[in-house]
């Protein structure tokens, strides 16, 4: 099956910096794929080049199997893509953005599409609104709605949910949900980790321009992450059985790591044996956050 | 084909939308120079011996208008769009350099041909205008408008800013529009000063629109039609050259 997104050894130098240090990856179809980093890591500059809006220096993406160089017309048919930035054309109304944006991809007459993706974004009502008059989550509807118009196969959302209040995160998330039931390739870049928990099969995270990890999101959240096991004692000390597990204390806090939850009958066992009473207890299952700082660190 | 079309059509609706700015203020400035110069010199100045000075001005005004704003249109539109970041919504499509050439060239053009008939209709009242060469007319409108469409389009890709794209339009475009002969014949001004307006492609434009009303110019009309043409030829590569590389639009 032909890749939704081939990324082979990209690289992009501006100058002496090196935004992308040789990338690979391969996004299947049907595929809903996170790509986390922090700030400057080189999501952005990724996904510009698979959009054609920026020029690798090195290496090359291929949409649906279409290099986004050679063959740039087919390739950008195949991908719409959510900026990160609220931008928007202060002249026109909400419809005439939508309609420009499907025209210039070469579509006529599709105003039943138009108002079927207006439809579904809330945006009916603000249909022959100017686009300066929209508040800011409304911005970013259309946002979502001009990479929608020519239904393209793969979608980019770039942040979609930064800056964006709960009620319209959930929508966003609940449409792009159905976006990806309906068979489009979904290609997620956010700094919110529990939403690439949530929404994402599989991630891809980068750093300083490499790709750092890529994997099932099960996957690495077996791999890294255990479980956080925090406990409040009696007497401020721990049973020498459980020194293995200590991560971090303050005072009679103790940060423990479990692999998995039949550790944790060990752990009880140890504190009964050594005489101990829990004053408090909370375990944390496996996040990504603990996964992503992991691998941060351990790249650092 | 659709969307060289639609985004021609974008880039014309977007001028009209603000057609009091675009058009209607142009041609009151065409028409206030008018009222200025003609009061003022109407009595004092005939040119090439038969014609009066206030019909000499207006193709001049109406040629300066029409390359005015064709710069204006493509120049403004662009550098809008990059600075508020929506030219991204024409970067993703499948448009290809040349449509994007012709869409924001032909819509400055279009711009530029209604501003230049605005003055010619608002100033028509005031003057006796005779039509010696139509076709000479049109044809120097036409090749006028779409340099300086395409000279906005290369200021409005390397401008990163308002005051860049604002310096170059006051340092370049007025002084090679002012120094072109709008306002007087060359042949008026001492030698050196006449020899430097031959290096003025402006000066070709506005003496070439001239010829197709009077039937007289400083230059014969074919040698200003083939610096004109040869201009043209120049910018629309360079503009070409600048798209197809991406440079300053995907980088």
């Amino acid at each position: 099956m032909v890749p939704a997104i081939e990324v082979q050894n990209v690289e992009k130098r501006y100058g002496a910096l090196r935004a992308l240090a040789g990338v690979s990856l391969s996004i299947e179809p049907g595929e809903m794929f996170g790509l986390l980093g922090p700030n400057g890591a080189g999501k952005t500059t990724l996904i510009s080049i698979a959009a054609g809006l920026t020029r690798a220096s090195a290496g090359g993406v291929r949409v649906m199997g279409a290099d986004v160089v050679g063959e740039y017309r087919r390739a950008r048919r195949m991908l719409g893509v959510v900026p990160q930035e609220l931008v928007f054309d202060p002249f026109f109304t909400v419809r005439e953005t939508l309609r420009f944006q499907s025209g210039y991809f070469g579509l006529r007459d599709n105003g039943d599409w138009i108002d079927e993706v207006m439809h579904h974004l809330d945006l009916t009502s603000k249909a022959d609104a100017n686009m300066r008059t929209l508040s800011g989550g409304m911005k970013r509807r259309v946002l979502v709605a001009q990479a929608l118009v020519h239904k393209p196969p793969v979608i980019v959302l770039d942040e979609p949910t930064a800056g964006v209040d709960v009620e319209l995160r959930q929508a966003l998330w609940n449409f792009v949900r159905r976006l990806n039931r309906d068979g489009h390739t979904i290609v997620l870049t956010t700094h919110y980790l529990e939403e690439a928990e949530l929404l994402c099969t599989r991630i891809g995270m980068l750093k300083a321009g490499r790709l750092v990890a890529l994997d099932s999101t099960r996957n690495l959240l077996e791999t890294f992450s255990g479980l956080q096991l925090k406990l409040r004692l009696s007497r401020e000390s721990l049973p020498p059985a459980l020194e293995p597990r200590l991560v971090s204390r303050q005072g009679d806090r103790f940060n423990l790591r479990l692999d998995d939850y039949t550790e944790l009958e060990q752990v009880l066992v140890g504190l009964r044996e050594a005489g101990e009473a829990i004053l408090e207890f909370d375990l944390q299952p496996p996040d990504l956050e603990e996964v992503f700082v992991r691998i941060m660190n351990r790249h650092a | 084909m659709t969307g060289f079309l639609t985004l021609f059509y974008k880039e014309l609706l977007r001028f009209w939308k603000v057609a009091f700015q675009t058009i209607a203020a142009p041609v009151l400035t065409a028409m206030l120079y008018l009222l200025i110069f003609a009061q003022v010199l109407e009595d004092h100045v005939l040119v090439y011996g038969t014609v009066r000075y206030t019909a000499f001005l207006v193709p001049g005004l109406v040629m300066m208008s029409v390359l005015q704003n064709a710069f204006a249109n493509s120049s403004s539109s662009l550098i809008q769009s990059k600075i508020t970041g929506n030219i991204i919504f024409m970067l993703l499509p499948p448009i290809s350099y040349i449509q994007f050439f012709g869409a924001y060239v032909l819509a400055s053009m279009a711009r530029a041909l209604v501003v230049g008939l605005g003055v010619l209709a608002a100033t028509a009242w005031f003057v006796e205008l005779s039509i010696a060469a139509p076709l000479w007319a049109i044809a120097f409108a036409l090749l006028g408008s779409a340099i300086l469409g395409s000279l906005g389009l290369i200021a409005g890709i390397w401008a990163d800013k308002f005051d860049q794209l604002a310096a170059f339009q006051n340092f370049v475009i007025m002084p090679l529009t002012f120094l072109s002969g709008v306002f007087y014949s060359i042949h008026s001004l001492p030698d050196f000063w006449q020899d430097l307006s031959g290096y003025n492609p402006i000066f070709y434009m506005i003496d070439g629109f001239r010829y197709g009303f009077f039937g007289v110019s400083d230059v014969p009309p074919a040698t200003s039609f083939a610096v004109v043409a040869g201009c043209f030829a120049i910018l629309a590569a360079a503009t070409l050259w600048l798209l197809r590389g991406g440079y300053k639009l995907r980088y």
